[in-house]
Formats: structure tokens, sequence, C-alpha cells
């Protein structure tokens, strides 16, 4: 147990640290905004970039800052951003870069990640389908290959950002005779062709984030194809994987906890601070309780991957737990502002602009996406702790 | 940085859960709580000799000096063991008051002795966390009176420290005339406390502890760390046990492990366990490295643990079924650990409002 970091590390934390006092007043406020980035905040994007802290490790000729991938270096970037309340930059597409750049061909990483980094490309995951959430192997939108085209046609669902999407990455069967997972293949392709038809689906939120996307013998280019025929599945895991990772982190727990303290210190009944009333101040230190385990647990972590190690159950549980926490952090942020709490939209009183509110709801949506709260639970079962699957359902029995 | 057990460190765990695994099985235990033994003789005898009771005694005085990390480790592995041995208030509580309330002297007499297993410390500090059935212990002209409750270790001690009103800590025999000792049943068989009545007994202050409560603050933490272990070790073995049941029991033509229900159970029991693994290291550790953050992580470590544990308690029972409910099993008897180690040294609500307080909340 070390919890120092090294001289390099220290140096690294404390110019970040300088940086973010001297330029956090260009940083756009509040999260960011699904689909086009504002001017304001693609220039701020460029200018983390010009300084490392944003897509650090992209190569520089794809537009990124280009510096050798260090596990420390990013969870210092994460924790810096998240402690002093400042929109953090990114790396493109957390969940297509990491793909394009391990199996992409070159001439896609060329074209594509540059300005993907740079916020002017904007991507939508068509994975989902009505008849394919939980079971997404079963998907049945089809392509077949026409000359030098991949003809599709099928519905994708929840394909949230799509009404503003410049590219989508997307999931179709290409090899109807293959067993289920090996007959899927991934592409890419720009969302403006013909065949393509975006209706927004209206959110609990009252927001549109997500769309229903249908493809009517819609053409796409041979080659924007990741990875061999059969095998999107595999590559799809791949991205997957870096869903996962930022779904539930610690640092963003962390970060909306100490908002919620900060609520509870200001918001009174007859001039008593919430904070100091027994019931939510006793709910407060529980969630803390929580948090610090999942804070700790994310070291634990890391030090594994430092170590080039698995790090087995403390990660498998990260979505499941991380999620669920700031679902419940929200709900007593919400509970502390008793009718308060329920304002939405413009109204009067309203406070912290009903983020809320909002959040308790898209948390929900968290626990459901990239892999239910129910699929966590069964692939821990599984893979961690060794139980059997349960028996297939066999027609008719 | 690195958020990890140095190899000693697993060494140290390893070497201790291998001795009790071959010499403390249940059936030891069980054997020792039916006539009553909470203190058993041949395993203090077999971690005395792995020489790890001076575990956070200093060199120069007969311990082993190694971390509060080192200690959670031991603690853990005895709450998997469900060990019937004085760990907690001889080998952590009564050194942690001894170094910093005690006189040079009163280091050098006592905690020799507590490291060679020679004197074995029951603590008696309840009344400064929750006084119940009791008016407190007072102390004039340098003697005790009054009842301390729940003494942690008490029963098989031959000394013990006793905060007194003010929060000052006394070194007293345990053995002395006027002191009149009294084990209280328990659900747990496997640890012993005890109700102990003062009528004017000659008492050795820790002078250090006089006017400054810092050294029973600092004993009272370093108990709720070590019962946070303990409870973590106890609880890991629950599932342990309920995963591997649920391999095994067959119902309806399947393992009921590949019921839902089953495997939902096991799967929330893990992954609400796993992260508390990381709080209790993070914990122990910053007694020797961070000492500011360890009031606060004491007493979340404390009352996670316990509400934690209690949960899985009940899962893993309900997992063994009808099976779990029994005796023959013997499941219970982690289950009422886990349970005791609840309420000692205060309950989750107190000392989550001790947390609150400590961050000026
Ligand atoms: C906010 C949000 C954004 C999203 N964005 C995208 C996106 O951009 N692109 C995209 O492709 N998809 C997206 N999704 C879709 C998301 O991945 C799916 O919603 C998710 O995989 C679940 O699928 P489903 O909605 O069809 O639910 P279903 O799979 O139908 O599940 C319904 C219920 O059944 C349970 N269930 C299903 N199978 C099992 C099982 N084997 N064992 C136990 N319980 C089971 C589930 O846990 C759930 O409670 C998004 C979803 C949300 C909520
Ligand atoms: C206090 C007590 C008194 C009792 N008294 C009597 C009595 O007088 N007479 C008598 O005949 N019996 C009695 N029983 C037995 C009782 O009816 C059984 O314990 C009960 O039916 C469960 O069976 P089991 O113990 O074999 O557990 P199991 O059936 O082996 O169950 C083990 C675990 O698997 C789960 N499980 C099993 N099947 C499924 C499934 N299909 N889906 C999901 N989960 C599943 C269970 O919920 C449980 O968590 C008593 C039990 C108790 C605890």
């Amino acid at each position: 147990m070390d919890l120092a970091y090294s001289e390099r590390h220290q140096v690294f934390r404390s110019e970040l640290q300088q940086f973010l006092k001297e330029h956090k007043d260009s940083a756009p406020k509040g999260r960011a905004s699904i689909g086009k980035a504002s001017d304001e905040a693609k220039q701020w994007q460029q200018l983390l970039i010009k300084h490392g802290y944003a897509a650090r490790n992209i190569p520089k000729k794809y537009g990124g800052y280009g510096a050798e991938f260090d596990i420390l270096e990013s969870h210092i970037i994460a924790e810096e951003f998240s402690k002093s309340n400042v929109r953090p930059g990114h790396s493109g597409d957390e969940r297509v870069v990491p793909v394009l750049l391990e199996l992409g061909t070159e001439k896609q990483r060329e074209e594509l990640i540059a300005p993907t980094i740079s916020g002017e490309m904007i991507w939508c995951q068509g994975y989902s389908e009505p008849g394919s959430g939980s079971d997404l192997a079963s998907l049945s939108t089809k392509a077949v290959l026409d000359g030098d085209e991949w003809v599709i046609n099928g519905q994708k669902i929840w394909t949230s950002g799509a009404q503003h999407a410049d590219m989508c990455f997307c999931l179709v069967r290409t090899e109807p005779d293959a067993p289920k997972h090996q007959g899927i293949s991934y592409l890419i392709f720009t969302m403006d062709r013909p065949g393509i038809e975006v209706r927004p689906l209206v959110t609990m939120t009252g927001e549109a984030i997500f769309n229903e996307t249908f493809f009517t013998d819609t053409r796409v280019p041979k080659d924007g194809i990741v990875g061999k025929r059969g095998e999107g599945w595999f590559v799809a895991n791949a991205t997957l994987k870096h869903e996962r990772g930022s779904l539930g982190d610690p640092n963003q727990t962390e970060s909306r906890f100490r908002s919620l303290v900060e609520l509870m210190k200001n918001e009174t009944i007859d001039g008593t601070p919430l904070i100091k009333i027994p019931a939510y101040r006793d709910r407060l230190m529980r969630l803390q309780a929580r948090m610090l385990t999942m804070k700790y647990n994310g070291m634990r972590i890391l030090t594994a991957y430092l170590k080039k190690e698995e790090p087995g159950l403390p990660r498998w549980i990260v979505k499941l737990q991380g999620c669920e926490l700031n679902h419940q952090i929200a709900a007593l942020a919400i509970d502390a502002m008793g009718e308060l709490g329920v304002l939405y939209e413009d109204s009067p009183y309203i406070r912290d602009a009903g983020m809320w509110q909002k959040s308790y709801m898209l948390d929900l949506g968290l626990i459901i996406g990239g892999g239910t709260a129910q699929i966590q639970k069964n692939m821990i079962g599984e893979r961690a702790l060794g139980l059997p699957k349960e028996p297939k359902y066999k027609q008719g029995a | 940085m690195e958020f990890a057990l140095s190899e000693e460190q697993v060494m140290l765990q390893d070497s201790v859960s291998g001795y009790l695994k071959g010499n403390c099985s249940l059936d030891v235990v069980r054997q020792g709580v039916a006539g009553g033994i909470t203190k058993q003789a041949d395993v203090w005898q077999g971690i005395c000799d792995l020489g790890i009771l001076g575990i956070i005694i200093p060199g120069e005085l007969g311990g082993v000096e190694l971390g509060f990390l080192d200690a959670a480790l031991i603690a853990e592995a005895l709450g998997r063991a469900i060990a019937p041995v004085p760990f907690i208030g001889s080998c952590i509580m009564a050194p942690v008051a001894l170094l910093n309330g005690g006189s040079e002297q009163q280091k050098e007499t006592w905690l020799p002795k507590i490291a060679s297993g020679e004197v074995v410390f029951g603590v008696g500090v309840t009344e400064q966390i929750a006084r119940r059935e009791t008016d407190g212990i007072q102390c004039s002209g340098g003697k005790l009176s009054g009842k301390a409750m729940f003494v942690v270790d008490g029963v098989d001690a031959d000394m013990l420290i006793i905060a007194d009103d003010s929060g000052a800590m006394h070194i007293v025999d345990a053995n002395a005339s006027g002191v009149t000792r009294r084990a209280l049943q328990t659900i747990d068989k496997t640890r012993a406390v005890a109700e102990v009545v003062f009528d004017s007994v000659e008492a050795d202050l820790l002078p250090g502890s006089q006017n400054d409560k810092e050294p029973l603050l600092k004993t009272i933490d370093a108990g709720r760390i070590m019962i946070a272990a303990d409870s973590l070790g106890a609880a890991q073995v629950m599932i342990e046990q309920a995963v591997a049941y649920a391999q095994e029991r067959k119902q309806f033509d399947r393992v009921i492990g590949s019921f839902q229900a089953v495997k939902h159970m096991c799967a929330e029991m893990a992954s609400d366990l796993e992260p508390c693994r990381s709080l209790v290291w993070y914990t122990a550790h910053t007694v020797n490295d961070m000492p500011e953050e360890t009031r606060m992580l004491a007493c979340h470590a404390k009352a996670h643990l316990s509400e934690v544990g209690r949960s899985i308690a009940k899962i893993a029972t309900e997992v063994h079924g009808g099976m779990g409910f029994t005796d023959l099993l013997g499941l219970h008897y982690w289950f009422k650990r886990v349970g005791l180690n609840r309420q000692l040294l205060g309950s989750p609500e107190l000392v989550r409002e001790e947390a609150a307080l400590a961050q000026g909340w």
C-alpha cells in the first residue's frame, strides 16, 4: 500500500491544477449537451488537446496530443477535473475511437479520428433493435453485399443522438447462416444517405434523447467495415468494454456527492439545514460510506491495471454499484428539497436548474442502458462467482 | 501509487488463515464454545506462536511493529475462522490505549506481556459511546467505582483498561478485590463480553488520557476498524458457503445456482461486499499514514460493514434454505459473529452520526 504518486505524477498534477485555475472560466458550464458541440465546447476541447488534457493518448497524426498511454495520468486528469468541477474534454467518442484505433484500417483512422476528437463529427451507436435488447446478438437488421456496397434493411432503436449524428457505427447481420454471434459485422457509414430515416423518441425527461432509426435499401460503401465479415460481435465487445468502464465512474459519483452535501447545507426547513436533520443526515452518511467504498475500489482496479493484472470482481461490479449509487444520491437530493424537489422545467424556485430530477431519470436510463442491472448480476454470478448458466429454454418444452 | 497488499502482507494473511484452517475448524469452535470457552487455549497458543499478538507493538517492547493494515488482515482471518480468541481487545485496543495514553513505565510493563500472550487485557469503553444499564464509572482518589458494560474480551482478561466518566483510562487488575465480573451471554458464543462492577478499586491512570480524549478516541477507532475487518472475513465466508451450496444443491432437476433468483442473491452479496474490502484496507492504512482521515473512516468502516454484514448474513442463510436455519450446518455462528460486531463499540446509526461530526457536519 503506497498511495503516494511519483515525483513525475505530482508535477503532472500540479501543472494540471495550475492550468485549471487559469483557464476554468473558458470551460463551458454544465453537462455536455447531446448532439452537436457548441463552438465554445469545441474551443475548450482544442485548448485541452493542445495541453494534453484531452485525447492525450491519441497519436498526433490523428489529431490527438500523442502522449504515451499512462493510466495514472488519465486517472489524475479525471480526478482533477472532477474535483474542480470543470467540464472535462473527451477523446472523441469513447465508444468508437478506441475501436478504430485498435481494429480500424489506416484510411479509416486518418479520415475519422481527427474530426471526431475535435467535436466536428458526431456518432451514434446502432446496436439495439426492437427485438434485440439484452439479447443483442439476436439482432436481425441485415446487410447484403451488392458490388461495392452493403445494402442495409431493418430497424434500430434507442439510438442516442442519431438525429444529430454525422456517422453511425452499426451492427448488422451479414452471414445469415452462421451461428448468431458469428453472423454479425460492424459497419460505419455517414447518416446522410438515402434510405435512413430517424424518428426521435421522447424519453421520460421530456427530451428526445434517442431515436428509432430505419434502414430501407440503404447503400453504404463496402470498405466501411471494421474487422472482417462476421467478426462484428467481437469488435463491438471491444467497445462495450470501454462503455462499461465509464458507466459508474467513481469520480463522477464523488463529485455528485459533493453537490448533494452543498445542497443539504443550503436547503433549510424552518431555518434548519437539511444536513442537521437526523433522518436526512443518516441517509447522507450511508451514501457517503458507499461512495467511499467505490472510490477505493476504483483505486484497487487502477492498481491492477498498473500491474497488468485482470482486476476481476472489483471490476465486474462497477456498473451495477456505481449507477445505482448515483441514482440514490439524486433521490436523496430530491427528498431533501421536498416539494421544491419536484419543480421542473421553468418553474420559479427551481434549484440547480432542475438538474436533480433530470439526473434521477437519466440515471435510471443508465441502470438500463449498456447492459441492465439484471444482466450485470447474471455476469457477476456466472463469470465472477462461477455459478452455472441457466439451462436453455427449449421450444415446446 | 499502489493500492494493494504487499507480498509480505499476503504471506502474513495466508499464514494466519492457513493455521486457522488446520486448527480452528468449525468442530473445534463448537467443542470449545459448548464448554463456554471464549479463549480457546490451543488456538490462542497457536496464534501466539505465529508471533502476531504484538502486531502493532513496537519492536523494542517485544512486538513486531507492523501497521494497522497488517492487523486488519489478521482480524479478517480471525473473523473468517470465527476464532474464539481475545484479539481485538487485548492485542489492538489495549496497546493503542497504552501507546497513546500510557507512561513509559506502563508501556514497558504491559506491552511486552501483551505481545508474548502472558497477559490478556479487556477493554471497557462502552460508557463513552452509549451508556445503558449503568450510571457509569467514577474515579476518585485513584479508585474506580461503578459498572462497565460489554467490556471487550473482559471475561478472559487478566487486566483491564477502563474508561471513566471523564474519558480518562485506567489499568485495573481484573482479579483485584472489589472487582466483580460476570460474562454476559450473547448470541455469539465465540467471544465474550463482560459486565464488570468496581467497588472502590485501586486503578492506575494512563496519564496521557487524563486531560485529552484523543487516546480514548484512538482506542475506539482502532477497535472499530478491527471489528469491521472481522465482519469482512465473516461475511466473505458466508458468501463462499452460499455459492458453494448453490452449485451443489439440486431442486427441480437443476442446481439452485442456475435459478436467477439464487444467482442474483449471490451476485448482490458479492457486489456489496467486494468494495468493502477496499474501504477496510484504506481505513486501516490511514492509521499509520494519514491519521487525520482515520476517525471519519473508522466510523464508516464500522457502520458500513455492519450493514452489509447483516444483509449478507441474512441472504446467505436464505440461499441454504431450511439447512441455513439449522445448527447442523453451523452457518449461524458467522451470522451471530456479525450480529455481535454490529452492536459493539457503537451501532451503525450512532457511529454514522460520529462520522458526520468528524467532518464538521
Ligand atoms: C438512455 C438510454 C440510451 C441508450 N442508448 C443506446 C444507443 O445509443 N444505442 C443502442 O444501440 N442502444 C441504446 N440503448 C439501448 C440499451 O442498450 C438497451 O435498452 C438495453 O440493452 C436493454 O435492452 P431492452 O431495452 O431491449 O430491454 P430488454 O432486454 O427487453 O429487458 C427488459 C427487462 O428484462 C430483463 N432481462 C432481459 N434479459 C434478461 C435475462 N437474460 N435475465 C434477466 N433479466 C433479463 C432486463 O434486465 C429488463 O429488466 C439505450 C438505452 C437507454 C435506456
Ligand atoms: C423453521 C422451519 C420449520 C419447518 N417445518 C417443517 C415441517 O414441520 N414439516 C416439513 O415437512 N417441513 C418443514 N420445513 C421445511 C421447509 O418447508 C423447507 O425448508 C422449504 O420448503 C425449503 O426447502 P429446502 O429447505 O429444501 O430449501 P431448497 O428448496 O433447497 O432451497 C434452497 C434455496 O434455493 C431457492 N430455490 C429453490 N428452488 C427454487 C426455484 N425454483 N426458483 C428460485 N429459487 C429456488 C430457495 O428459495 C432457497 O433460497 C421447515 C423449515 C423451517 C425453516
